[in-house]
């Protein structure tokens, strides 16, 4: 397994980068930890002949909590999500998911920024920037914009961001409440065979807020807005967890794998989300 | 009192059987310093990599090199058309079929190879293989053996209609073989007389050995002096000397085989592939040293699966369970060409241990060789040739005769057992059992885990799930299997001719230290600790001063190498027996020495003493200065010794094995609470090495039950190509094991020793696979095939109505 | 080809490479460090594993050009000039390797592992050694190796103090 031949750019600027980016168009591709995409340069499944490194951009590292806005750089490897103590604070679902995100040495090269750009819906950092209703920092020629994880992709792994644009972090809410991030896999480094997110809140001995989403159960990311709405209003009890399954149901669309046939994997979103958000709600 | 603890402590300081020498291997490969085949470099090394076939069954329209030769580093492009006029565009299997070197004309399976590239350097060789343009036609696709019996599709087309193939009569153009075995009329009517019946299809799912360290070689043809070097992943060095000299028409003399150290075999190593030949053709064109080295890929989809038998079984019994006949009808699916490693007359192996441990009066097997668009090979992945599949069948046919019968599994075992008293025990099928007590083994396992606790457990938890208390079942995994390794006799078992005997040639040097060379070939199994173990209790010489060597076919002793358990029970005995002749010899001077008759000297540890005065001795360190010190009056100088070991049986290794399994119904999730694995090799050479074989083979076990399979889908796409899909637990799906041990010495071998490494395979798959089986007994579950996955786990649960 | 410098083993080391040239084939082609292995291609096994920048990473899925200006230690860095790490003595003491060919990988990461949490529990040596796949101990040694490194260390610790 040998990658093709290319020419291999450090930018020490996001324009830089950027700039770079214009001028090879289709032919350039952004690397940080280049776990994702050095597999599939290696397969010859992915032919890139400008390949940029983003690791000299320091504006993309960095973990900050201020002002109840998390801010994570693109850079942030998931190593880094699992030892930060603020973000445990502010957001302990992160580290939750990352835990289960590939192995040690995977997690220490993999990005954040990598896990939620390049579309493939078996990363688990997607359903949970949903989970949390994130906004992508995307910087290109025409200035800097930011579109929310919701509306971020579009079908394997074809996003919002422009070819000539760059991710560069993600921002969201200081989350409080219960969380839970459950996920099913077949060994250590597997994707997940189904996997949810939930993050609710709890008023009175009800849930308040809730937001679901899971993984590798579409092509997409699937941000379930009727399971959360199924929550809403509840004491979490059997009934209302039914009613959540049911909904998230709607809004997936699992394919066969090796993993399994499409009913296991729906049974197993069921499963999966179920405990979730009875772990969740213990944690509210 | 004095006496004995002298003789303890001179035992001791040689390091002999039976204790746990840490391994002399360990220095080097802590440190980086193995030498593994990819370690191996030459100046002017080329490399090669294969163009291979993206599809299972095509045409070849054309193949255009042109561009690859235009690739900057590519060197050479070979294909079929260039490997003719030297007769190399196929090449013989080890099972008397021929298999194509480089595609002739069609593929027929996805991963064949089609084209070699040599270029400078593994990244040019990988973009001249990108280069050259294959033009296929698709034809159709055959991946189910039982479709491919009645398909008009013809998969060989190169061999002639109605011929007889290298086992006899094909009954049609995609049959290999029949090859049967036991008495059939009369088991077919004890089986009619029977008061119990029970019937199923036993399926084996396809693997892959899939050792870390892929296969590959360094092909080296010095024209100056007309020799050729091979270095390879080879656990059969010598023959494969032997297959490059028939093959190429150089002479045997002037090849030299090089294994180096071997990151893992588990049978992936023995047999002769493609890469080989055109690594050997392309150094001899080029006049250069040409490497190759697969990667992951290929190796999943072209060399050496193992397994894909369907087995269907009927077993008979009376009423209170004595076992009266077992019949078994193999279809087994040898993929595109029959490349099984086997001995020769025995193309579906061993399979006919399948009577396991039981006293079977009436029994018979009948093999169907069938081909398929799939990746040849069938060989013994971690056991010796199709005895995994022969104990997982009988393991199975066990449990389903316990559910018909209502019967305890673990009782129905005890009370057909062969007992103690019947060794030498022939079977129905044949084999001459050497030595057992399957009682003893059985009744410490049952004690050592509570079994009847844990049926209590497990009955209560079927009480609490039925209540709705807990969604996860209990299943207890019984297995008692009976191996046979140490292939093997040279009256009826050979490798291409070559008689399956192995080799010591061992020499004493003066200061009495020594080395000793062997046929065989470690990957990982220790031999330089343990045969120099075996040596130092023979000859009375400290381990720590015997170097032992294998794998250089110029210094070594003829050997057929290291697979199917056969090193300790066969290269094991040669050293035993090399070591006595340096003994007999050794004997003879130290009574000269000592000044009295041959027969008036007795061994004792590590020395001669003349008997009735102990103080009046010479150790066998005296006596090797001796050897080549002073004339010793009809005695020739040095001291040497070679021994070829024709073993006169095969081994018969056995065990218990318990596992307990918790298993999530509502995902198909499993978790191993406990195993137990109670293992008889017969003499224990090195404990510590035993046990390390034990878990190693358990957790290669697991693996295969629990998620391993090389699967194809429809049209004959490999769907399990990387470490993504194939599944090989981590530290965190794999359990601690416990293991024990009984010790039944085998009569016939030197040591009494009879060999591990594949037993924990053997018996670990039927032990894991059982206790899926056993946590659904109660539900009514009979027979579900592996691999146990997460999905058909779930689908089982789902079937059985447990989902509600 | 483009100019790098890594610090190997403690050594500066300027080297040309090809871009494209996976930091596996640089350590093991260019350096003649050939005790990391390659096992998979994808990033499962971890035979590859070296030491880049205070982390372990898995060789095979890092460009060499990644690494320019980086400190990188492979198993031949992990003895010291009095004789071997305890982590290889201990695999030997324990009988954590057989073909040995994750065994430089094994000791890599448990090198790390051991830096980053000196007193770790079973489970986190398993979790922490859970990108390493092993074919031939069934991990239950390497686990009792690297708890057995960790014991000696702690204890030679406290002896110094």
């Amino acid at each position: 397994m040998i990658p093709g031949a290319f020419e291999y750019y450090r930018p020490q600027s996001v324009p830089e980068a950027v700039s770079l980016l214009g001028t090879h168009g289709d032919d350039a591709r952004v690397v940080a930890g280049g776990h994702s995409l050095i597999p599939m340069m290696k397969l010859r499944m992915a032919d890139v002949p400008h390949l940029i490194d983003l690791q000299g951009l320091s504006d993309l590292s960095g973990i900050s909590v201020e002002d109840g806005q998390v801010r994570l750089g693109a850079l942030v490897t998931q190593s880094e999500i699992v030892s930060s103590d603020a973000l445990a604070q502010a957001a302990p679902i992160l580290r939750e998911t990352a835990m289960l995100i590939a192995d040690p040495q995977v997690r220490n090269m993999g990005t954040v920024g990598g896990n939620v750009a390049n579309g493939d819906p078996g990363n688990d950092m997607p359903a949970l920037m949903q989970c949390l209703d994130a906004e992508f920092d995307l910087v290109g020629p025409g200035g800097a914009r930011a579109v929310k994880a919701r509306d971020f992709y579009i079908a394997a792994y074809m996003t919002e961001r422009e070819d000539d644009e760059i991710l560069t972090g993600m921002r969201f809410a200081v989350q409080t409440g219960g969380w839970a991030y459950e996920k099913q896999k077949r060994k250590i480094g597997d994707y997940a065979t189904a996997a949810a997110a939930v993050q609710l809140t709890k008023e009175g001995g009800k849930v308040a807020t809730a937001a679901i989403a899971m993984t590798n159960l579409s092509d997409v990311p699937a941000f379930s807005e009727a399971a959360g709405a199924a929550l809403i209003g509840t004491d979490c009890d059997d009934a209302a967890i039914k009613a959540a399954v049911d909904a998230m149901q709607g809004d997936i669309e699992p394919s066969e794998d090796n993993r399994g046939p499409v009913e296991f994997k729906r049974h197993v979103a069921g499963v999966m989300l179920s405990r979730a958000v009875k772990r969740a709600w213990s944690r509210a | 009192m004095k006496d004995f603890e002298d003789r303890e402590q001179r035992t001791a300081a040689l390091k002999g059987l039976g204790c746990s020498r840490k391994r002399v291997e360990d220095a080097r490969f802590t440190q980086g310093k193995g030498n593994y085949i990819d370690d191996v470099t030459l100046p002017g090394m080329l490399f090669g990599d294969f163009v291979r076939s993206p599809h299972a069954h095509a045409r070849i329209k054309s193949i255009d090199t042109e561009a690859a030769m235009k690739v900057p580093g590519v060197v050479a492009v070979l294909t079929a058309a260039d490997l003719e006029p030297l007769g190399l565009h196929w090449m013989p299997t080890l099972a008397g079929d021929k298999q194509m070197v480089l595609a002739d004309g069609k593929v027929l399976f996805q991963g064949q190879e089609v084209a070699y590239v040599v270029a400078e350097d593994r990244y040019a060789a990988a973009d001249g293989v990108e280069a050259v343009e294959v033009e296929y036609e698709d034809l159709e696709v055959i991946t189910d053996p039982f479709k491919s019996l009645e398909s008009d599709v013809v998969l060989r087309e190169d061999l002639e209609a109605g011929a007889d193939g290298a086992h006899g009569p094909r009954r049609h153009h995609n049959h290999i073989f029949l090859w049967e075995e036991g008495d059939k009329d009369a088991t077919a009517q004890a089986i009619g007389e029977a008061e119990v019946v029970a019937e199923e299809m036993v399926y084996y799912h396809r693997t892959h050995p899939c050792p870390l360290e892929t296969c590959g070689c360094v092909a080296s043809m010095d024209k100056i002096n007309g020799k050729l070097t091979l270095w390879g992943t080879f656990q059969a060095p010598h023959v494969v000397r032997t297959v490059a000299s028939l093959l190429s028409g150089i002479e045997e003399h002037n090849i030299r085989v090089i294994s180096p150290d071997i990151g893992g075999g588990f049978g992936n190593k023995v047999g002769v592939y493609p890469g080989y030949i055109c690594s050997i053709v392309a150094s001899i064109v080029t006049g250069k040293p040409v490497k190759w080295v697969e990667d992951r890929m290929d190796n999943l989809m072209s060399t050496a699966f193992a397994r894909d038998y369907w087995m269907k079984g009927k077993i008979a019994a009376t009423k209170e369970g004595k076992i009266t006949a077992l019949d078994c009808h193999v279809t087994a699916d040898h993929g595109a060409f029959d490349a099984c490693a086997d001995p020769t007359k025995f193309p579906a192996g061993f399979f006919h241990i399948c009577t396991g441990s039981y006293d079977i009066p009436a029994a018979y097997v009948g093999v169907d060789g069938v081909y398929t668009n799939k990746a040849p090979g069938g060989v013994a992945y971690r056991c010796s040739f199709r005895v995994t599949e022969a104990a997982y069948f009988i393991e199975r046919m066990i449990e389903i005769l316990a559910i018909e019968l209502g019967m305890d599994a673990a009782e129905l075992r005890r009370i057909n057992f062969i007992k103690p008293e019947q060794f030498p025990y022939t079977s129905a099928l044949g084999w001459e059992y050497d030595s057992g007590d399957y009682h003893t083994a059985w009744d410490k396992a049952l004690k050592a885990v509570d079994y009847d606790g844990l049926r209590r457990e497990q009955a209560e938890r079927v009480e609490a799930f039925r209540r709705g208390e807990t969604r996860k079942l209990l299943g207890i995994g019984l297995t008692h299997f009976t191996e046979i390794v140490g292939a093997g006799p040279v009256k009826n078992c050979d490798i291409l001719g070559m008689g399956m005997f192995d080799s010591c040639e061992i020499r004493i040097h003066p200061t009495g230290s020594a080395i000793a060379r062997l046929g065989t070939i470690s990957q990982g199994q220790g031999h330089a600790t343990t045969f120099a173990q075996i040596l130092a209790s023979e000859v009375g010489l400290p381990a720590d001063s015997i170097t032992i060597e294998e794998g250089d076919t110029d210094t070594a002793p003829y050997g057929l190498g290291t697979y199917g358990s056969r090193s300790t029970p066969v290269a094991g005995a040669a050293t035993a027996m090399a070591g006595r002749k340096i003994r007999a010899k050794a004997q003879m001077i130290a009574a000269y020495l000592l000044e009295v008759h041959d027969d008036d000297v007795e061994w004792d540890v590590d020395r001669f003493v003349v008997k009735g005065a102990p103080e009046r001795f010479k150790t066998m360190k005296d006596v090797a200065y001796a050897a080549y010190n002073q004339p010793i009056p009809g005695v020739e100088p040095g001291l040497e010794a070679v021994s070829y070991y024709d073993p006169p049986n095969m081994t018969y290794p056995f065990g218990a094995y318990i596992c307990v399994m918790e298993i999530d119904v509502d995902t198909g999730e499993w978790e191993v609470r406990q195993f137990y694995a109670l293992d008889d090799c017969g003499t224990r050479i090195n404990p510590m090495v035993i046990e390390g074989q034990v878990h190693g083979g358990l957790t290669e076990a697991l693996a295969i039950a629990m998620g391993q399979e090389i699967a194809y889908d429809k049209i004959g796409n490999v769907k399990t190509g990387t470490l993504m899909d194939f599944f090989l637990p981590t530290t965190w799906e794999t359990p601690n094991y416990t293991s024990d041990y009984t010790e039944t010495p085998s009569p016939h071998h030197p040591i009494g020793a009879k060999g591990v490494g594949e037993s924990p395979n053997v018996g670990g798959v039927p032990a894991f696979s059982n206790a899926v089986h056993d946590a659904f007994r109660a539900f009514g579950l009979r027979q579900s095939h592996m691999p146990h996955d997460h999905w058909r786990i779930w689908k089982t649960a789902n079937n059985l109505g447990l989902h509600g | 080809m483009t100019e790098i410098t890594l610090t190997v083993n403690g050594e500066a080391r300027t080297i040309e490479v090809d871009p494209r040239e996976l930091l596996i084939h640089t350590l093991r082609e260019r350096l003649n460090l050939t005790g990391a292995h390659i096992g998979c291609e994808t990033s499962h096994c971890g035979a590859c594993t070296v030491d880049l920048g205070g982390k372990s990473v898995k060789s095979c899925t890092v460009f060499a050009v990644q690494a320019e200006g980086a400190e990188i230690t492979t198993i031949e860095g992990v003895a010291t000039p009095e004789g071997m790490h305890v982590l290889q003595e201990m695999f030997r003491e324990h009988h954590g390797l057989q073909c040995g060919f994750c065994t430089p990988g094994m000791i890599t990461r448990a090198w790390r592992l051991l830096q980053d949490n000196p007193n770790p529990s079973e489970e986190e040596v398993r979790f922490g050694m859970s990108g390493n796949l092993c074919r031939c101990t069934g991990y239950q040694n390497i686990v009792k190796a690297v708890l057995a490194a960790a014991d000696e260390m702690n204890a030679a610790k406290e002896a110094a103090q």
